[in-house]
């Protein structure tokens, strides 16, 4: 932290421990930074406060004054003396002040935290077994916490839609709703699609959607991850897995170069969702629909997940074999993949030199119009690891028309394709006739139809490594689930072609291991230990490459510098 | 670490001749030889189980037919040694249960794994799952001892409810609860 920031910092005392905040943090902040939970529903930290659940009532005091001499009051020990405010306080809508004494855990406070679990718990519906939030829901949480116990409420409970589909990917249930607008904001605030709405008055509240409008957008389902209930849930998600069966993997979202910060879940080898992980340098705490319905190509049809030698399964080593002899018998051209991690792009770096000065290599550019939030231009998560690498020295083009002029120019033998679908690349059947074809790749296509090897490899979820996002920011993502039986990993698949190019012995093929030559090789990422990479990323020099006219247009937390607005 | 030795006594002559503990040996065989037997020819003849015995855990439907277990996956949670998976399910929108809306796909128990503790009977909220008084269930695969829903529904057959719960959420919302 720096010294001017540390300077105008102001210092509360919450439950007598001083604190010291930036002026403008509101209580619920402040008391979360020494690790003291106010509970709340309605505040979100990305959001508008609203303060209308009352849960995150506190009392709240300041250090008085004596009105004629301005003194400040003193008590029997001689301690500054605190004037309580009679009433409680919301902490979510009160910006801490200088001096500013809390309650988070009083007798006042519990009495208010228990008034509101009551009447939150009025209408509720008994349907904890049935209801997906259960095990991850905060009125259960604070229920346990400050609920009664039992209810003294006879009269008969409030009956409203249930199941109701708000979007074709959000459901509804508006017994469970308890009305904190976290949603309502969100769409109108964020998503900036203003659908949602209450109707009708008091425990008759509805949350519904304007006439004729449905939650359609590409965010609606970061409604369901804020509702701090089961109101709303994901048509994808429902009723499929109990959270508290599945394991979270921190992982970097695939879908652009914004590299938003994700969770994805899973029991057992099998993925159920994904969800964003807060990173306020990138995506906040939100992420697109579309990003999390990624994990479905896993398990798809398609899958590539046998090795083969001309559409023969064969053993890895005779298909490495394969490999080498294809490489080495003739003019060779490597097409490597802006999806790849910094350790896969550096390793076909190395890959490609072993085989020769002169080899072209090519990545396949995938621009595509983004929303200008979390969806960039650049459809590849990781177009600059490859500059940072040094596998490219410039950005790459959307079809390979070079690659193409160069076979028909019968200059390329063998086209080694780590990644990229060929075809889909713009290069035409007659022309890959006219070449021996190596496709690694995680699903088959024309492509893979059309090579004489192909390599099974990972998809991202599989995967450990990094990707280096529109920012220069470097981050990390971890393995969520093992791959197909039998199948290396991409990382571990070059090093060992890279071994046997060279004679070497292959490297150890674990990120980290390759980071020991990254950081030692490249200058802009000098220090960096790939272990203390931190959960939301390392900013690198990227000044080398702000010459270059990159795609990205302007999105959440990311401005295009000027020569990239001049292109 | 140090070695301790330890002294072993020399065995005397009325222990080495082992004529002790035999005449002490058929003193108890003559006693129970008179005695009536306590004893079961089991399989032939079958103990009394108590009431509140737990033996293989079952599922249960209410006195309509409806399948009480939601599929709350509570019981696979709490279950000591994993026996029971469950695939949980959406209850089409033209079921007659409709309302209830969540039910298993799918629901086994191997009771090659189960204890017979009745965690899972104590933690369902819902009431869908009783041990049942069958203390021997045998099989000649390892397969055949996995027992899915059918089979559970089958053992566990149909048990009084005193809530009804579900329906009487049903009945509110037909009432029109919402009318105000
Ligand atoms: S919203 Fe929470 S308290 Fe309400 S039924 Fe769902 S899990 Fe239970
Ligand atoms: S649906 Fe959820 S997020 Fe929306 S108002 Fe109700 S409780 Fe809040
Ligand atoms: S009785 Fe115990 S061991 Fe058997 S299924 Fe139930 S919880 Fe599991
Ligand atoms: S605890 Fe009861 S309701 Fe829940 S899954 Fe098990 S049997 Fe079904
Ligand atoms: S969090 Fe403060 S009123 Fe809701």
């Amino acid at each position: 932290m720096n010294s001017e920031k540390h300077d105008n910092l102001i210092s509360v005392h919450i439950d007598g421990e001083e604190v010291r905040v930036p002026p403008g943090t509101n209580m619920i902040e402040a008391a979360r930074s020494i690790g003291t939970e106010i509970p709340h529903y309605c505040y979100h930290p990305k959001l508008s406060v609203v303060g209308n659940c009352r849960m995150c009532l506190v009392e709240m005091g300041m250090p008085g004054r004596d009105r004629e001499t301005g003194e400040p009051m003193l008590d029997e020990k001689g301690q500054p003396k605190i004037l309580w405010m009679p009433k409680p306080a919301v902490a979510c809508a009160t910006g801490a002040a200088p001096g500013m004494h809390i309650r988070t855990d009083s007798a006042l406070v519990r009495s208010c935290r228990e008034g509101v679990m009551e009447f939150l718990l009025v209408n509720h519906p008994l349907d904890c077994p049935i209801c997906d939030q259960a095990g991850e829901c905060h009125l259960q949480e604070f229920a346990t916490d400050y609920g009664r116990g039992y209810s003294r409420f006879v009269e008969e409970k409030n009956v409203k839609p249930k199941r109701t589909r708000l979007g074709p990917r959000v459901m509804l249930d508006d017994e469970r709703c308890i009305l904190c607008s976290r949603c309502i904001r969100f769409c109108k605030e964020i998503a900036d699609d203003d659908v949602l709405g209450f109707i009708d008055r008091g425990s008759y509240s509805t949350l519904t959607c304007f006439p004729g409008k449905e939650l359609a957008n590409n965010y609606s389902l970061n409604t369901v991850d804020i509702c701090p209930v089961g109101a709303l849930t994901s048509t994808d998600f429902r009723f499929r897995m109990r959270p508290w069966f599945l394991k979270q993997s921190p992982s970097i979202c695939i879908e652009s170069s914004v590299g938003v910060n994700t969770v994805v879940w899973s029991r057992e080898g099998t993925i159920y969702r994904i969800t964003p992980r807060r990173n306020d340098a990138v995506n906040d705490t939100w992420m697109s629909d579309s990003g999390r319905t990624l994990y479905k190509g896993v398990d798809s049809g398609d899958r590539m997940n046998v090795y083969t030698l001309e559409g023969r399964p064969a053993d890895a080593g005779a298909v490495l074999e394969e490999c080498v002899a294809l490489l080495r018998g003739g003019s060779v051209a490597v097409v490597g993949s802006g999806r790849s991690s910094v350790e896969e792009q550096w390793m076909l770096k190395r890959t490609v030199e072993a085989l020769g000065d002169e080899i072209p290599v090519y990545l396949v550019g995938r621009t595509e119009p983004g929303d200008g939030l979390l969806i960039s231009n650049d459809r590849n998560p990781n177009v600059r690891g490859a500059l940072l690498t040094g596998l490219m020295d410039t950005l790459p083009a959307a079809t390979l028309d070079d690659l193409g002029a160069r076979i028909e120019a019968g200059e390329i033998d063998t086209i080694l394709s780590f990644g990229e679908d060929l075809c889909a690349a713009g290069l035409a059947r007659g022309q890959l006739k006219k070449v021996r074809v190596i496709y690694a790749g995680t699903h088959h296509n024309d492509c893979s139809q059309r090579s004489r090897v192909e390599i099974p490899l990972l998809t991202v979820f599989e995967r450990s490594g990094s990707f280096v996002n529109q920012q220069f920011r470097l981050q990390r993502f971890s393995r969520a689930i093992p791959g197909p039986e039998g199948v290396y990993s991409d990382l571990a698949f070059l090093a060992l072609l890279h071994a046997r190019l060279t004679g070497l012995r292959p490297m150890r093929p674990e990120p980290a291991e390759i980071w020991k030559h990254l950081s030692r090789e490249i200058a802009a990422l000098r220090g960096i230990e790939y272990d203390r990479i931190s959960d939301t990323g390392v900013v690198i020099d990227g000044s080398k490459f702000a010459h270059l006219p990159f795609c990205e247009g302007k999105s959440l937390h990311y401005e295009p510098t000027a020569a990239t607005a001049v292109s | 670490m140090a070695t301790k030795v330890v002294e072993r006594k020399p065995l005397n002559l009325a222990e080495r001749s082992y004529l002790p503990q035999i005449v002490g040996g058929l003193k108890i065989t003559f006693r129970n030889m008179w005695k009536p037997p306590v004893t079961l020819e089991y399989p032939e003849q079958r103990p009394n189980i108590p009431d509140r015995y737990r033996g293989v855990p079952t599922l249960v439907k209410d006195p309509n037919g409806r399948e009480k277990c939601v599929a709350c996956q509570l019981c696979e949670f709490v279950c000591p040694p994993r026996a029971i998976r469950i695939d949980p399910g959406e209850i089409p929108e033209d079921s007659e249960h409709a309302h209830v809306e969540k039910a298993p796909r799918e629901f086994k128990i191997d009771m090659l794994r189960c204890i017979y503790c009745g965690l899972c009977e104590e933690v369902c909220p819902e009431e869908a799952i009783f041990l049942q008084d069958t203390f021997s269930v045998n099989g000649l695969s390892r397969a055949e001892l996995v027992f899915n829903k059918k089979k559970l529904y089958q053992l566990g057959g149909t048990l009084p409810d005193s809530h009804y719960k579900w329906d009487k959420k049903r009945d509110a919302a037909e009432k029109g609860g919402d009318e105000h």
